[in-house]
């Protein structure tokens, strides 16, 4: 592979239910701090949420926010802290070259349904609806605001992808700066679902909302008591650029994007398929042309719903039975950011390739054995001495499913 | 409503949609939009906030009365001239 093919993360910004910057989130990681709580929903009342508490107006004015989204407003904290971290001498950056690809789960769901609530309180008056809907509706909009926000003027996509999205967020990444449509690009994903009410009425329904009268262990992946998904917003977006240029303005490098995949299931609206996120992580390995033994770290989707856990560790089971691999878990600390959650779940992860630390999956009392996996790294941060390379797994609903496997960069 | 009523109302209805704007000085003979940053998005959220509020459609012909303060207050008053405060 030619150092132009090379694809490196240079610049992260993220926020997450349990910390605002990269410092913060991996420091809440290793000390096992959750950050769910009590949440309020329309309709539904009381129920558990990841609740984010960035600085909003940081690089937005309140009519901004005001006008957007908050999915848009999420991507816009977490693209500039991106790009503020990535050293890039922005002012003089070409923003032509520039492109913005951001996953997001669901988009649209929030305003809809603030539309209809308020519109109820005029007797359902469509007159009264909001001319705000629609560009705040369209499914490109939290990337959109980001080009609004920052002056990009290259392409901007976002992603839908339930909740393989955050890793399709850096594959999307990846393939434009390898075609050389652009020269940096602005990606990851986000998610602002805690403010619909849809999708917790729409777990509930299925029984997979997870309960617990103590908030931070509500969400427990792998565990025999979970009892579903805490659902979360958040956002974790990088800069990433070609190898060379990266080197050439002597920027920080976190890490490589080695190997990438992604597959569909065909089989179920729902439910995962283990057979196929099997196949989708070797595809990566493949592709990043190493084997299951050179992997350290595999950063699991697992939703803590029970068939998702269940069916995730069957896969991991297949592939890393007899690796040294450790196994990990993010969502247990902040429920599922959704469109987030594959972008948040390998950042969370890349300082490893500095202090040689996994963190946990918490919330682990009672291992179900149809969960058992080799390696679990439960309650407590594993020192593993040298990190080189970290697997993060994604899988979401209609059979969607996203590896990322990124690399320590060594100059 | 008298007239400052409604100029209160119009500012306050201001105030929410430019909520980083000082209106403190606000000129009610000039334009919005010399004084204020706000586009055909915004002026189209003064409509709407006047139609939640007090039921009033407001043809697009008539916009270009909603330009100034003064304009706005002398065109809303024989249409609110019977609403009260806060209705």
């Amino acid at each position: 592979m030619s150092d132009q093919d090379r694809i490196v993360i240079t610049g992260i910004g993220l926020t997450s239910p349990n910390g605002n910057s990269l410092a913060e989130f991996r420091q809440n990681l290793l000390n096992g701090k959750s950050g769910v709580v009590d949440y309020e929903t329309r309709y539904m009342g009381p129920v558990l949420a990841g609740v984010c508490n960035f600085d909003e107006l940081r690089y937005q004015k309140k009519k901004d926010l005001r006008r957007g989204t908050r999915a848009g407003s999420i991507a816009v904290y977490c693209a500039n802290e991106a790009v503020r971290d990535s050293g890039l001498d922005w002012p003089n950056v070409a923003r032509d070259r520039v492109g913005v690809y951001i996953g997001i789960t669901e988009h649209g769901n929030v305003e809809t349904e603030n539309e209809i609530y308020e519109i109820s309180k005029f007797q359902y008056d469509t007159k009264v609806w909001s001319h705000h809907h629609n560009p705040r509706t369209v499914a490109n909009n939290a990337a959109g605001e980001v080009t609004l926000n920052m002056g990009i003027t290259g392409p901007h996509l976002t992603l839908g992808a339930a909740c393989a999205a955050g890793n399709a967020g850096f594959i999307q990444a990846a393939q434009m700066l390898r075609l050389d449509e652009v020269d940096i690009a602005v990606a990851g994903g986000v998610s602002e679902s805690i403010h619909t009410f849809g999708i917790f009425a729409s777990f509930a329904a299925q029984g997979a909302l997870a309960t617990h009268e103590d908030p931070t262990k509500a969400c427990r992946p792998f565990d025999m008591n979970r009892n579903g998904i805490v659902v979360a917003e958040g956002g974790g977006i990088c800069t990433v650029e070609r190898l060379p240029h990266a080197l050439a303005r002597g920027a920080k490098i976190y890490a490589e994007i080695i190997g990438y995949a992604m597959n569909s299931d065909a089989r179920d609206f729902v439910l995962p398929d283990a057979n196929r996120q099997a196949e989708c992580m070797q595809l990566a390995m493949k592709r990043a042309k190493i084997n299951v033994d050179q992997i350290d770290i595999v950063s699991s989707h697992a939703t803590a719903t029970e068939q998702g856990d269940i069916e995730e560790a069957s896969a991991l089971r297949r592939i890393f039975a007899d690796s040294k691999a450790v196994i990990n878990n993010t969502k247990s600390f902040i429920g599922h950011a959704m469109g987030a959650a594959g972008a948040l779940e390998m950042l969370g992860n890349l300082p490893s390739f500095d202090d040689g630390i996994a963190h946990a999956t918490i919330n682990l009392d009672d291992l179900d054995p149809r969960c058992a996996l080799p390696n679990l790294v439960i309650n407590q941060p594993r020192e593993l001495g040298n990190v080189n390379c970290i697997l993060n797994n994604s899988f979401g609903m209609l059979g969607i499913n996203s590896v990322v496997i990124v690399r320590k960069y060594v100059g | 409503m008298t007239s400052d009523q409604i100029r209160q109302v119009i500012l306050e209805i201001l105030e929410r949609i430019a909520p980083d704007e000082d209106l403190t000085d606000l000129d009610d003979v000039r334009p919005f939009r010399e004084q204020m940053e706000l586009d055909s998005m915004d002026f189209l959220d003064i409509v709407m906030e006047l139609r939640k509020m007090y039921r009033i459609q407001i043809p697009e012909e008539d916009y270009p009365n909603l330009n100034t303060m003064a304009g706005t207050v002398s065109y809303l008053m024989p249409r609110l001239k019977d609403v009260a405060v806060g209705a």
